[in-house]
């Protein structure tokens, strides 16, 4: 595994191999956001209850689990880059970031619309609500000590520290709904158990879910594309990559 | 082996008290700051004994919390600039056992302190007298936690020119936890509820976060001295 892992501790070859693959991902995200979305949002059965403001569930729980998912992620990425020192894995802490940090946003400010007709007010600080502001301040946290140092390497090391004493918090989001008695509901899906949906509602959420995840990685690919090309402009590669091929034979 | 470690980390103790009792208003200034914050929320509320004895929980935690982070920046600072810290990273005696006993001074000079005033907060914001064990019980167990968690946030910030706004956003969210489960149980002792069980949450919090955050300070500690 390490020696299929090892060419991409470099920078051209990450870069090379995101580029091969960032099509796909993005054509893959479009299809099934909008399969999802459009399925979720105008075919799904209305609720008994709730009537069609459930409907939001497609953007919420998704976003939800992905703000989570990218935390890890960048927790993961993180781990690596102060273990093994790798560079394109603190690059990718500063390209995780804000794209974990906007689906947290997306999350609180989907749940608080859906708050104000259900429950009657836009924000509760009940456990899982509060948990979830925490993430949205690790994230600024941690992009606040990213940009912070002037030696970009220190800056990275100390935001992956930062970002693997956070990850305390992930815990406490999941089980909050179940270890504190809350307003805000227990999942819906979960691996083991039959979900507690109807299968009609449940499969647009699994494919927007999958849409957001793919989502995600596109705009995280996108993103450390980006990064590597910045913090590696002052080499050949990066030059012969960004100057048109055209422009040089003339 | 140990035997070395030991005295070396008695002369860490021994020179990190000697350097902060040199400096007393460092470790009274937080506490005057603690009165003052308190004394503002009687203020601004109103003196009404029953809402007093409501916010009392939150707010002398509160005002701990940010007393907590006054000195929090001090805490590395100086042993950063005159290069101190960086013969503490090669002391043959391991970083985070070395880490954990700048921690523990930290604690003495600041988390003890406040501990000891406690029952005359209490008294001031007309807490119940029966809540007050729990009040003392969830700041012995709490403050060390803010000491820990705080010196995380220090360590990495200590090579910032001005790291003090970074390092109350950084730190800040981190104690959110601590506080709620902390005037969750002094809160259950004000209505009579039972709170062994919070205590006992708020117990094994600050036993995980003691245990883990030395290697934490430690791995940041190696970053910042570089």
């Amino acid at each position: 595994m390490w020696r299929w892992l090892h060419p991409y501790a470099k920078g051209e070859a990450t870069y090379q191999l995101l580029g091969r693959w960032l099509p796909w991902v993005t054509a893959l995200a479009l299809l099934s956001l909008t399969v999802g979305l459009v399925w979720g949002l105008a075919f799904a059965p209305a609720d008994y209850q709730q009537g069609d403001s459930y409907r939001i569930i497609y953007i919420h729980v998704p976003a939800a689990i992905l703000s989570m998912g990218a935390y890890a992620g960048m927790a993961i990425m993180a781990f690596i880059a102060l273990v093994w020192q790798i560079r394109t894995a603190e690059w990718s802490i500063a390209a995780i970031a804000p794209v974990g940090a906007v689906l947290t946003f997306i999350a609180l400010f989907t749940g608080a619309a859906w708050g104000k007709p259900m429950w009657g007010t836009w924000w509760v600080w009940d456990a899982r609500l509060t948990s979830e502001l925490i993430l949205l301040f690790l994230y600024a946290g941690v992009m606040a000590l990213y940009y912070a140092f002037e030696d970009a390497r220190t800056g990275a090391k100390a935001a992956g520290i930062l970002a693997l004493v956070g990850v305390i918090n992930l815990p406490i989001i999941h089980f909050s709904v179940e270890w504190w008695n809350t307003l805000h509901q227990g999942a819906t899906i979960t691996k083991f158990a039959k979900p507690s949906m109807a299968t009609e509602m449940l499969w647009p959420l699994l494919i927007s879910l999958v849409g957001f995840a793919l989502m995600t990685a596109a705009f995280v690919m996108l993103r450390l594309r980006h990064g590597i090309l910045r913090h590696e402009l002052h080499r050949p590669w990066v030059r012969d990559e960004l100057l048109d091929p055209q422009q040089e034979q003339s | 082996m140990t035997r070395g470690y030991r005295s070396q980390l008695a002369a860490l103790l021994k020179r990190d008290l000697k350097v902060a009792l040199r400096r007393r208003s460092d470790v009274i200034n937080p506490l005057l700051f603690l009165f003052m914050v308190i004394s503002l929320f009687p203020v601004a509320i109103g003196p009404g004994p029953d809402i007093l004895a409501r916010i009392a929980p939150g707010v002398i935690w509160v005002a701990a919390l940010l007393a907590s982070l006054l000195g929090l920046e001090r805490l590395f600072r100086d042993d950063y600039q005159d290069g101190t810290l960086e013969q503490l990273v090669l002391l043959p005696c391991p970083l985070p056992l070395a880490v954990l006993a700048k921690i523990l001074v930290h604690w003495l000079l600041t988390g003890l302190p406040l501990v000891v005033i406690a029952p005359l907060l209490a008294l001031l914001l007309n807490l119940p007298l029966s809540a007050l064990p729990v009040l003392l019980i969830t700041l012995l167990l709490g403050t060390p936690v803010l000491s820990a968690v705080g010196a995380v946030g220090a360590a990495l910030t200590v090579s910032l020119q001005r790291g003090g706004a970074v390092l109350s956003l950084l730190v800040l969210p981190l104690f959110i936890p601590l506080l709620i489960f902390a005037t969750a149980a002094v809160e259950s002792a004000v209505f009579g509820a039972p709170v062994l069980g919070q205590l006992l949450l708020l117990a094994s919090f600050s036993i995980l976060t003691l245990t883990l955050t030395p290697f934490a300070v430690a791995a940041a500690v190696k970053v910042s001295v570089n």
